[in-house]
């Protein structure tokens, strides 16, 4: 089943994690408290010109200094520390979250022909396969993911969630199916900006694991989900495409339904699902992914998952559940199920497509 | 005025375990009206409960799986129900004067569902019919894909108000039994595999203009059906998929 939730103030203003967080627990019934977790947008504006890498450290020897070599190789940290959390030892299968705030260094980047942000892919997937005890799990700059094999309402408590000011929060609560629940395992998925969440299966995940990790990505959480982070990362960083049709290219339409578009509109909908047929994602899933700029949030094409988005002036709200929503806002302006497939995309004030 | 046999439930805070725990030891204690306010997506309530005095009006967001399996009572939702109200339901019926999300009825066994508004995807998916058994579903404004999915019995009636278009696509696929009424023209493309239209006769007005009468007092609303023209829909036969697995027939 799983419980995804997500809220965009378009203005820029920021809250705190608690209303993100009453609005998720109300699905509790979603999940199975086998993970759980949040993403947040503009919660270090004294570190945003850094990369902030959140990471799970199994302790604070041997995997720490296993992993800050790693890091400084591609660069310097500039301040670290252990994510403030509460009440240790409540939680199952604890690991040490961990924070570096990271600038790459040009000169240790000499020679190599990407650029920063790839730095920052290759270096976040070469520590994630290496599984020296340590895994990058948000590596976004001025946003973080928190997240734990817990209920909803116990991660927030635990990483004091409400401490964070935010313009955008995500959230998840997760029921795990075909593999295990664990730390790495829970949701939101994140790399650089980028941060997912998901309910349902990526049947597909086999071709799309394929058709990423030739592009250099590497699946390392044991779950479906990672790969559609890296889908957006590759369609939208290194392809440029715009949100809107990249939720085309990852949900095409039927070809029954594209035949019947208008001539223009077809033959872009057809190259795409040409072009990209291996990235496109079957099975059931309805999906939020955000960047620092906003988010967009699809269903499979024939709506297997649910997806109700909300609205109140400059806010905008999307969850699996209307009750969710009115939770965390009891008087919206509106309120609608999107139609399957059909991409909704809400972005910052100044950052419309 | 508060009748002995009534009793108001403030659901707010309420884990909806509780809630239905509530609701059910009333209804043991002989409570016949109950009225449930600041319901916020509290799941199962009234599932399973076999009365048919019953009278349950419920304030806020019902959670999902309203009425399930439930056998007799009447519930009437005083704003939006979420996913599967009136799932597997046997007899009752539902009132619902906002919208309601996916598979509503789904499963359903007898019994209606009155929704004011438009319904989510899937609605009456595998809907049944058994001798006396045989269930109802009648949405004021529109519905979304998959409607009457698998559907095997009862009646769907959309009367399509408020909207550009009263049903999405697939209308019907693998229906085996029931018929689908929608106001308004549906494409032959958005019918599903095994779905017809068919001639709508006075007899099939006859059955739509007295759901039509029922929505109408329940929602205080006066459509006619002299305004409204009816797409009738059908299985094309009784096995649509008799050479999905084999190859006889």
């Amino acid at each position: 089943m799983c419980g995804i939730i997500g809220m965009l103030n378009k203005d820029g203003k920021r809250i705190d994690g608690s209303l993100i967080a009453e609005g998720l627990s109300l699905m509790d019934e979603r999940g199975n408290g086998q993970g759980a977790g949040y993403a947040a947008y503009g919660i270090y504006p004294d570190f945003k010109e850094y990369y902030a890498l959140h990471v799970f450290l199994d302790n604070l020897k041997e995997a720490k200094v296993d992993v800050e070599q790693e890091i400084e190789r591609w660069g310097y940290i500039v301040y670290s520390e252990e994510i403030p959390t509460s009440e240790k030892g409540t939680i199952e299968g604890e690991k040490i979250p961990y924070r570096y705030f990271f600038k790459p260094d040009p000169r240790k980047l000499l020679g190599r022909e990407y650029n920063e942000q790839d730095a920052i892919v290759e270096m976040v997937m070469r520590i994630n396969a290496k599984r020296s005890g340590a895994l990058v799990f948000s590596s976004g700059k001025n946003m973080g993911i928190f997240k734990a094999s817990a209920w909803p309402e116990d991660v927030a408590r635990f990483y004091k969630i409400k401490k964070y000011k935010g313009y955008m929060w995500l959230g998840h609560n997760r029921y795990p199916t075909n593999t295990p629940g664990w730390w790495g395992g829970a949701h939101p998925f994140g790399l650089l900006d980028w941060s997912v969440v998901h309910n349902g299966e990526i049947t597909s995940y086999g071709t799309n694991k394929r058709y990423v990790e030739s592009f250099g990505y590497n699946c390392t959480m044991l779950t479906d989900t990672e790969v559609v982070t890296y889908l957006f990362d590759h369609l939208i960083r290194k392809h440029q495409l715009p949100l809107g049709l990249t939720g085309n290219a990852l949900a095409p339409k039927f070809w029954n339904e594209i035949d019947a578009l208008d001539p223009n509109v077809r033959d872009v909908q057809t190259a795409l699902r040409l072009t990209y047929s291996a990235a496109a994602m079957n099975g059931p899933f309805a999906i939020v992914v955000a960047n620092t700029n906003g988010f967009i949030a699809l269903t499979d094409r024939i709506k297997l998952r649910p997806l109700v988005v909300g609205s109140k002036d400059k806010t905008v709200y999307v969850s699996s559940e209307e009750a969710a929503i009115r939770a965390m806002e009891p008087s919206l302006d509106r309120i609608y199920n999107p139609l399957a497939g059909e991409p909704v995309v809400h972005q910052l004030e100044g950052h419309a497509q | 005025m508060e009748h002995k046999d009534a009793k108001q439930i403030d659901a707010k805070g309420k884990d909806y375990r509780t809630l239905n725990k509530e609701i059910r030891e009333s209804v043991n204690d002989g409570i016949n009206y109950i009225t449930v306010k600041n319901v916020l997506g509290h799941r199962f309530i009234a599932d399973g409960i076999k009365n048919r005095t019953l009278r349950i009006s419920i304030f806020g967001v019902a959670g999902g799986d309203l009425g399930a399996f439930m056998d007799g009572p009447t519930i009437y939702v005083r704003g939006n129900a979420e996913h599967a109200p009136g799932n597997t339901m046997s007899s009752g019926t539902i009132i619902v004067d906002g919208d309601a999300g996916d598979c509503v009825g789904h499963s359903m066994r007898g019994g209606k569902i009155f929704v004011k508004g438009s319904v989510g995807y899937r609605v009456g998916i595998h809907m049944k019919q058994f001798q006396e058994r045989f269930p109802t579903i009648v949405i004021g404004g529109s519905a979304y894909s998959f409607l009457g999915e698998y559907m095997a019995g009862g009646i769907i009636v959309v009367l399509g108000q408020n909207c550009t278009k009263p049903v999405g696509s697939y209308v019907g696929t693998g229906i085996h039994g029931g018929t689908i009424y929608v106001a308004g023209v549906v494409d032959d493309n958005d019918l599903g595999v095994a779905a017809s239209k068919k001639e709508f006769t006075d007899e099939d007005r006859d059955i739509v203009s007295a759901l039509i009468d029922e929505y109408n007092h329940h929602f205080e609303s006066s459509i006619s059906i002299d305004e409204l023209t009816f797409t009738k829909i059908q299985p094309s036969s009784k096995r649509p998929f008799s050479n999905l697995y084999t190859t006889e027939g």
